[in-house]
């Protein structure tokens, strides 16, 4: 019998969970190791921002579900990776302090025959002075701080309707923020809701980001066939913003938040603040901090983890310029070069560059957004993995056969710019490949028969049914492998 | 939805929003156009799932 456990239950582990556990049968063990006892879909959370849903409606309970399914359930943080065991124990386990109630604090070894790392990322809040909810700023990556995020926009639109003005600030916290989609959503969201409240005169609202152009994304933007041209998404992006009366800042790295002022430095080296009453600013990621250790316990973190604490895979991740990064050198199949049963998906790799053109202040400060790594890749790249350990552990494979590098593969992502069954609206956008191959699309970097993007309704009805589609499918709920990545 | 439009003049001369296109009232009215966009909601599931199938 086989042992496979998984760390995380986001979106790349419980994909993962679901497809290993349905294809090994009950000969084989299937473990998550999870901090939170609830699942939660992230691309909802804007809405939770805006008070359109609420926390319950983005998340529901894991333990049932792994119950129902046959996954064993660890509450639990993990801390650090053995993969050559100890000394008392050839056997690589990973160790786990225990979140749940009642067992909190607690410490437990959870062996494992294959591992799959999808802790997700670190928010990072720490990188900028006064940055996060604890502090200056808020934010929407977990529907915690959505929730909170909610009630503060519900007061800041409060002062409105009394008359005051109010400058709302939304963007990036950090030069290396990723995820700028995230804070597109909920920047266009609090507009739409600041129309719709009937507020929006008083509102100054602005975006500030660390994108060199509007529409970069941190895939480096994409091109598009728009009314008889081959149009960037920057000229897409700036005409939304202006139809919207929504003010950008672009090329900038937050350096401190204080009390209603944030101070950022510019990509050409100027030091700026703006004032506001209102700011969400994305934090930017780094790994969760897992540590590594050898049989004999020296601690071999950096030989299996990035300097940033995401796992290395099977990229290429000699340092090398621009000019000469390549789709090649891309992970493929997401397995450790180091230890061949451990693997690591979803943002929890280490990627081995960005894709926007990296850039730095005169002062030296790296100004451009890290690789998004999230949504259906994630979702791509954790089947393909859990289906990859399914045919080694049944003996079918001596190898990963399957490959989801980000070099070959598309994406569809749909971002909201706007609640409402009639009048809601959303962007559409599918793209091949993510990562740009300029040698094979000279002029693009992307096949443009593939990538399109455009905004209406239809978009936000399938923002709203992908909602309820991978929440159905996160359940584990009947014919749930019909909804796909 | 009773909305209040973006702050009337936005788009000053030289500035940073004089720019960029913008939107007919016919192109703004198609976004939301029932008929419209199921033919788009169609049309955008195609693409989706052709690229979903590429893998």
């Amino acid at each position: 019998m086989a042992r496979l456990v998984i760390l995380g239950a986001g979106i790349a582990g419980q994909t993962a969970a679901l497809h290993a556990r349905r294809r090994l049968g009950r000969d084989h063990e299937v473990v998550v190791v999870s901090p939170n006892s609830k699942w939660n879909w992230i691309p909802s959370n804007i809405w939770v921002g805006v008070g359109v849903m609420t926390p319950e409606q983005v998340t529901f309970p894991l333990r049932p579900v792994y119950e129902k399914t046959g996954i064993a359930f660890v509450q639990g943080k993990a801390v650090s990776v053995h993969p050559e065991g100890d000394g008392d124990s050839g056997k690589p386990y990973v160790k786990v302090e225990l979140t749940e109630t009642g067992k909190s604090g607690q410490e437990e070894r959870v062996h494992y025959d294959w591992l799959v790392n999808a802790t997700g990322p670190k928010l990072n809040f720490d990188a900028t002075p006064g940055l996060g909810p604890q502090k200056n700023s808020l934010s929407v990556c977990t529907f915690d701080h959505a929730a909170h995020t909610s009630k503060a926009f519900d007061e800041t639109v409060a002062r409105m309707k009394a008359g005051e003005k109010q400058t709302l600030l939304i963007g990036t916290g950090h030069g290396n923020c990723t995820c700028q989609g995230a804070a597109f959503e909920y920047i266009f969201n609090v507009e739409f809701e600041l129309r719709r409240r009937g507020v929006r005169d008083k509102a100054r609202v602005v975006w500030l980001s660390n994108e060199h152009e509007l529409g970069d994304f941190g895939m480096g933007g994409m091109f598009i066939r728009r009314g008889g041209y081959v149009t960037h998404s920057r000229v897409f992006t700036e005409s939304l913003y202006t139809e919207r009366g929504i003010e950008w800042i672009t090329r900038a790295a937050v350096k401190e938040v204080a009390p209603g002022e944030a101070s950022y430095e510019t990509l050409d080296g100027d030091e700026r603040s703006l004032k506001f009453d209102f700011a969400m600013l994305l934090p930017p990621f780094s790994g969760v901090g897992l540590k590594a250790f050898d049989r004999a316990g020296a601690d071999i973190t950096p030989s299996v983890f990035a300097p940033n604490g995401f796992m290395l895979v099977d990229g290429d991740y000699a340092k090398k310029p621009y000019e000469e990064w390549s789709p090649e050198d891309w992970p493929r199949t997401y397995q450790s070069p180091k230890f061949p049963n451990v693997f690591a998906v979803g943002i929890a790799f280490a990627p081995p560059h960005a894709i926007s053109k990296p850039m730095t202040s005169p002062k030296g400060t790296p100004i451009f957004p890290t690789p998004p790594r999230t949504g259906m890749p994630t979702g791509v790249m954790a089947r393909e993995v859990a289906f990859n350990i399914v045919d080694m552990i049944k003996g079918n494979a001596t190898a990963p056969k399957r490959q989801a590098s980000l070099a070959h593969m598309g994406a569809a992502c749909i971002a909201s710019a706007g609640a409402g069954l009639f009048r809601g609206t959303a962007v559409s956008m599918t793209l091949f490949p993510i990562v740009p191959d300029f040698r094979k699309y000279p002029d693009t970097g992307r096949d443009l028969d593939w990538t399109f993007g455009e905004i209406g309704l239809a978009g936000h009805w399938i923002k709203h049914l992908l909602h309820f589609g991978f929440i159905y499918k996160a359940k584990a709920n009947p014919l749930w492998t019909m909804v796909p990545e | 939805m009773s909305a209040t439009k973006p702050p009337a003049g936005t788009r000053t001369p030289f500035e940073q929003t004089y720019y960029p296109p913008v939107p007919t009232e016919f192109t703004k009215k198609m976004r939301t156009n029932l008929l419209w966009q199921i033919f788009r909601f169609a049309v955008i599931n195609v693409k989706i799932l052709r690229m979903v199938r590429k893998h």
